[in-house]
């Protein structure tokens, strides 16, 4: 189902660029942004990802611990009011590689997901939504006292 | 082959508000082996993309820094009890798999 003639398409475009990547090989999936989830910078993985850095706005509700015991389950719910959402991402700038995931939303989608992450230590998270061209943030604070990403 | 999605999709009010919850390690290749002090490659589920009736209503991209064993929420417009859902994933080595649950 997931349209194998899509993956192959994928691959032949992306093949030249699949011996160098011996740390994320998944050039299959399509909309997987590498460059962006590769970054090991907040605002160069927002660059790469959508193509500006975004600017606070009150529109957009971030609900994250403020002291999370346990940096390896963090929950964190975004949503925002503002109409026509196409995606929705989220972003710890501690993080080794500070994207953490991004959320597509089709019309007819509610502009709210709820999801867990890690954070590697205390750090801010920010939550991005794109609608009609516009970048729209909200940040946030969350102190971490076991990290997340370590064995 | 056993699925790895456990799904909770409830339709109230002709909205469909769904919980997903992938079972997955989601490795972040940060992880060390104790044992060889080797760094153990990261393996994680990249894509998660839910299907209603033909129509894509959720995709998700997801990196590294999500949970081991990633849980997502999201509500759409549409969707009916009985009808089926379609998740499909991939992991970062390539693999997928295509799951279907039933809203409720």
């Amino acid at each position: 189902m997931m349209n194998r003639r899509k993956v192959i398409k994928a691959l032949a475009t992306g093949g030249a660029l699949i011996g160098a990547s011996v740390l994320m090989p998944g050039l299959a999936l399509a909309g997987w942004n590498k460059e962006a989830f590769g970054s090991e910078n907040q605002g160069m993985a927002m660059k790469s990802l959508l193509g500006a850095e975004p600017a606070a706005s009150a529109d957009v509700s971030l609900k994250a611990p403020s002291i999370a015991e346990n940096g390896a389950v963090v929950p964190v719910t975004v949503k925002t009011a503002v109409a026509n959402v196409e995606s929705i991402s989220i972003f710890v700038e501690g993080n080794p590689t500070p994207l953490v995931a991004e959320f597509m939303i089709p019309a007819g989608t509610k502009a709210e997901v709820s999801t867990r992450i890690r954070m590697g230590k205390t750090s801010n998270i920010t939550a991005v939504v794109k609608a009609d061209g516009q970048l729209l943030s909200a940040s946030q604070e969350t102190k971490v006292t076991i990290g997340g990403c370590g064995g | 082959m056993a699925g790895i999605m456990k799904v909770k999709a409830k339709s109230k009010k002709e909205m469909t508000s769904v919980k997903l919850m992938a079972k997955h390690i989601m490795e972040s290749g940060q992880r060390k082996d104790k044992k060889t002090g080797e760094a153990i490659p990261a393996m994680f589920l990249q894509g998660i993309t839910v299907q209603h009736g033909g129509k894509t209503v959720f995709e998700a991209n997801l990196g590294t820094a999500v949970s081991k064993n990633p849980y997502l929420a999201f509500t759409f417009a549409g969707g009916a009890k009985g009808e089926e859902l379609t998740i499909n994933w991939v992991e970062s080595t390539g693999k997928t798999g295509s799951e279907t649950a039933a809203i409720k």
